[in-house]
């Protein structure tokens, strides 16, 4: 299972890119695995204030809707519109095309209470 | 997103370490630890609408129930008339309760004069024998085989050429049942299914399932056979709008709310349940289990969603989730009669947001025409 080196990881299972003040925020290989044929993404409005842990989007596969919780506290800043037109694009490119939105993080240590590569790796077994 | 939820106490059928072996991915399902996929729910939804696909059934109980008794006793507990079946034939039927609500929905098949066998739900076993013998009279002989049994769901177009060439004969007519000795067994092939697909549901001593199994799984090769699991059966019984105990039916769900009406028998003499029954079928009942699909974009509606129509609320949905073979979402929900007409317009409450959906006729999705 592909776990990027570069990216922080909530145990629930979402990755964190962080540059300077902005997070991008989408759901693991591993998730994506797990839920297989992703149909449906619902993306939050940009302009959205989130807590850490708090439900942000919806990733529905063909099975069963899930909540997908925001890593970290911020302003949801943009949002893939791709994913609108091309759900699947989590299950082909989770850390890349298939991203869900992107933050302002409300406090750049945010990402200290996030797991990294390894952990998350050993998490997943 | 949540983790899914642990497999403590859940059962396991004869068939486990194969899926394991194969890669399945498991859930729990009516007590019972079940592959939901092998490689993807629309993969293997795919390959039983177009070629054939197989199911680990052996969670589903089996009674035997005989005796010169039984046929009465059927016709008391059962909503269809078990007279009507030869042997060798079977009979889609509900086992109600005294309201005329569903305990559980089977297949009841007659194996010889006196001697019947009933394929009923996995999470209902426990409840369908305790309510049987609860229910017994006269010479009637009733034995819950549900562990002596592996069963296998053969499913899709290719699958009558494949399965009569894997046991060497001709599988019995739509609804009917017979034995096969071969392969160094016994396997009841049923000519029954839960997909809108023709196929077979086959049933043999639980010790041979594995080996089965594997020589089902070589021999269909050429024929397109994959192994599928329960999400697949799931939206393939969905697009077909059978109903499924403990989401579409209940103990305070009538067949006939469920549009299940052609199969109580109200001519057949007294049985449980029939006064409520028997008053919805000449008065109308009060709901009715309507099928509709989504008219726009919209996430797959799921359980427990409001319904509304005219801006009311007039009910929830009860299955939901998306046809692969449609492409969009589709659902079933329990409906006031003047809403559940074919081409009413509704709107299915989904996080909040309502998307337009309209009342279908049953079944949602039909297989073109060659």
């Amino acid at each position: 299972m592909n776990v990027p080196e570069d990216l922080k990881y909530a145990e629930t299972h979402e990755w964190l890119r962080i540059e300077g003040n902005e997070g991008t925020v989408g759901i693991t290989d591993h998730a994506q695995a797990e839920l297989t044929d992703i149909v449906y993404v619902e993306v939050p409005k940009v302009g959205t204030k989130v807590e850490a842990k708090a439900t942000i989007a919806v990733v529905e596969s063909v099975k069963a809707a899930s909540d997908i919780y925001s890593p970290v506290s911020g302003e949801v800043t943009e949002v893939n519109t791709a994913l609108d037109a091309d759900p699947a694009l989590v299950n082909t490119d989770p850390f890349g095309a298939g991203w869900i939105f992107k933050l302002k993080l409300a406090d750049s240590a945010a990402a200290s209470g996030l797991l990294d590569a390894a952990a998350y790796a050993a998490k997943i077994g | 997103m949540s983790d899914s939820s642990n497999s403590e106490n859940l059962q396991r059928t004869p068939l486990f370490d194969e899926h394991v072996r194969a890669g399945a991915k498991l859930i729990g399902f009516g007590g019972w630890e079940m592959p939901v996929f092998y490689t993807s729910i629309i993969d293997e939804h795919q390959t039983v609408r177009n070629a054939a696909g197989v199911f680990d059934i052996s969670h589903m109980g089996q009674v035997t129930i005989s005796g010169p008794d039984a046929e009465a006793f059927l016709n008391r507990v059962l909503t269809n008339n078990i007279s009507k079946l030869a042997p060798g034939q079977g009979q889609y039927t509900i086992l109600p309760n005294e309201n005329g609500g569903v305990i559980d929905d089977l297949i009841a098949y007659r194996t010889g004069s006196d001697a019947y066998f009933l394929v009923i739900n996995a999470s209902m076993i426990a409840e369908d024998v305790a309510w049987l013998e609860s229910e017994t009279e006269g010479d009637v002989t009733l034995e819950n085989k549900s562990d002596d049994f592996a069963g296998l769901a053969v499913q899709g177009p290719a699958s009558v050429a494949l399965l009569e060439a894997f046991l060497g004969g001709n599988l019995p007519p739509r609804n009917g049942i017979a034995d096969f000795s071969v392969r160094g067994t016994t396997i009841t092939a049923a000519r029954t299914g839960y997909t809108g697909e023709d196929g077979a549901e086959l049933f043999l001593p639980a010790a041979d399932g594995p080996r089965i199994w594997n020589e089902l799984l070589d021999f269909g090769k050429s024929y397109g056979l994959k192994p599928c699991g329960l999400g697949a059966r799931d939206t393939l019984r969905l697009e077909m709008c059978y109903p499924l105990n403990g989401s579409d039916l209940g103990p305070e769900i009538t067949p006939i709310e469920a549009g299940l009406g052609f199969f109580v028998d109200l001519n057949k003499g007294d049985f449980i349940g029939r006064d409520v029954l028997a008053r919805q079928k000449a008065e109308g009942a009060p709901r009715k289990l309507a099928p509709f699909r989504m008219a726009a974009k919209s996430p797959p509606p799921r359980s427990h969603y409001p319904v509304l129509a005219g801006g009311e609320t007039v009910g929830e949905t009860c299955s939901g989730g998306l046809s692969p073979s449609l492409g969009t979402g589709i659902g079933m929900a329990y409906l006031p009669l003047a809403v559940a007409v074919p081409g009413t317009a509704i709107e299915i409450d989904i996080r909040g947001k309502k998307f337009p959906a309209v009342v279908e006729k049953k079944p949602l999705y039909k297989k073109p025409k060659p």
